[in-house]
């Protein structure tokens, strides 16, 4: 029981870090029905981004979140500006190849300024706490915090202002939200900088969790996260945060009981196995085509 | 600067690619006029009203309320006072009734309340259902709801693109009703319509399009007795 308790601290931990950078990926496919391939790579910028800031200055967690939050979102800003709007009316496989483009050449101009992987220092002083056997630190209890506080603003955001409201028209009618007088460009701009800093927000937090920095997370913690995405139905946001729990949940089970070499097994079979019984995911609904 | 014509369009042309949809057509609308704009599939019309929206790109020069447009940026123009209602009406089925009324208002959101209630006004069962998501919503409220929600805008001007199209006849003869209602309180109206009587019965003046020209124009009550139009577009 004690044992089943740590280890679903363990895949709360994990399923928040995944739940923010799906996040990521289902607001952007909501708008746009695009897969932003770029967008691990925007999360593992997020990490680099905090060695470079506390290289230059010594700032606490909190301003160093503040600060690398910013810089993704301006980051994501740019990606979209630039790489993806030219292409916005271009045949959808061009916007996926640039896409995949945009994130190769983020993974290797990191990996050509910093080859290896770094360590990540402590932020925090972290503490570790005991309750009747169960241990939490000061680490994962900010980790799980910060994530859901920032999934809560987000769904606040959604469901309640203007830009939330425009948000999700644009991902029933984008023709039609321009016609309204909605500057659906600005929308989609912001859409896209607040996918980035909640990814750029997971990749501070993960480099703090599993303390090694390197060019390749994008890859392995990224797509891992698009996966959760399209297991609780892309486009979604609901569904990508259950898909992302799931998923943590999962990953957290399957090292308790088997070696750890079957982790990214079980996600990508948990994945095609999902998808063959619900092929829109757990909460996604078929696509409406226009007639 | 001549004040007295509400929407001038000269020389409009539409390209998409190859094929030109719209070949050189000049009109006017005048304030607090309707004119209905009347033509077989493909003829045309709805590439005039959404290059007059800044919805496609076009040549020619469009002038609202006197003033030359110089954008195809939808947003600017929904901004001088002219709206489209889009063909197929464009409800956000996701959202409810009242976001996208809200969405609808986003240019002038200081005269929300005010044009919330003129909206309710004119269409009652928007308000019973202002919390229902717009997809429960039937053709005819839907099509209510789109124009409600281009009014929402403040607009002078409203271009309306098939309203009738997939409406039982009894729900046509409502929203041609509401129509006039909407241009008795102000409201410029250009329609597009296959539709033909309806549409010309409500105009005061009316053009017929044939493959991107104007080719006939008049008064509604006129090209209602025309021998071309009563054989090829009316049935008689």
């Amino acid at each position: 029981m004690k044992y089943l308790a740590q280890q679903a601290i363990n895949a709360l931990q994990l399923g928040s870090i995944y739940a923010l950078i799906a996040l990521g990926y289902s607001m952007v496919y909501g708008v746009l029905t695009m897969i932003n391939f770029a967008h691990g790579d925007v999360f593992m910028l997020g990490a680099f981004f905090c060695l470079l800031l506390i290289a230059i200055v010594p700032v606490p967690f909190w301003l160093a979140l503040i600060v690398v939050m910013g810089a993704t979102a301006v980051l994501g800003t740019l990606i979209e500006r630039f790489a993806y709007r030219p292409l916005r009316n271009a045949p959808r496989v061009s916007a996926i190849i640039t896409a995949l483009g945009c994130g190769l050449v983020i993974q290797n101009t990191t990996l050509g300024i910093s080859p290896y992987a770094r360590p990540m220092p402590h932020l925090l002083d972290n503490v570790t706490y005991q309750f009747s056997g169960i241990t939490i630190t000061t680490l994962q209890i900010i980790i799980i915090g910060v994530s859901v506080g920032l999934m809560i603003v987000l769904d606040f955001l959604i469901r309640k202002t203007s830009f939330g409201m425009a948000m999700r028209a644009i991902a029933s009618d984008r023709a039609t939200v321009s016609l309204l007088g909605v500057p659906a460009n600005q929308v989609i701009a912001v859409t896209f900088a607040l996918g980035a800093a909640l990814g750029g927000a997971a990749g501070l937090l993960y480099g703090m969790a599993y303390p090694v920095v390197s060019a390749a997370m994008g890859i392995t913690v990224g797509w891992k996260a698009f996966v959760a995405a399209v297991i609780g139905g892309i486009g979604n946001m609901r569904g990508a945060v259950l898909g992302a729990f799931l998923l943590g949940a999962v990953e957290v089970m399957t090292v308790a009981v088997l070696p750890s070499t079957y982790r990214d097994l079980i996600a990508y079979s948990l994945l095609l196995l999902i998808l063959i019984f619900k092929p829109h995911g757990l909460l996604g609904k078929p696509a409406l085509h226009k007639a | 600067m001549n004040q007295a014509i509400a929407l001038d369009v000269k020389d409009l042309e539409v390209r998409y690619g190859g094929i030109q949809a719209v070949r050189g057509i000049s009109f006017s609308v005048n304030p607090g006029e309707i004119v209905t704009m009347i033509g077989a599939n493909g003829a045309g019309k709805s590439s005039t009203l959404r290059a007059i929206a800044g919805a496609v790109p076009h040549a020619g020069t469009i002038r609202i309320g006197g003033e030359v447009i110089r954008t195809d940026h939808p947003e600017e123009i929904v901004r001088r006072g002219l709206s489209l209602v889009p063909e197929g009406r464009g409800i956000f089925a996701n959202l409810s009734i009242e976001e996208n009324l809200r969405l609808g208002a986003w240019t002038n959101r200081e005269a929300y309340d005010v044009n919330l209630s003129k909206v309710f006004g004119l269409f009652p069962r928007l308000r019973e259902r202002r919390n229902q998501m717009a997809g429960t919503l039937s053709g005819g409220e839907q099509q209510m709801l789109a124009v409600g929600r281009a009014l929402m805008s403040r607009s002078k001007i409203l271009l309306l693109d098939e309203p009738s199209m997939g409406l039982a006849p009894k729900l046509v003869l409502e929203i041609f009703a509401i129509l006039r209602d909407i241009n008795k309180a102000g409201v410029t109206l250009l329609i597009v319509e296959q539709n033909a009587v309806m549409a010309l019965r409500l105009a005061h003046r009316a053009c017929l399009l044939e493959l991107g020209s104007i080719t006939l124009s008049g008064s509604g009550a006129e090209l209602l007795e025309n021998p071309k139009i009563r054989s090829a577009y009316l049935g008689h």
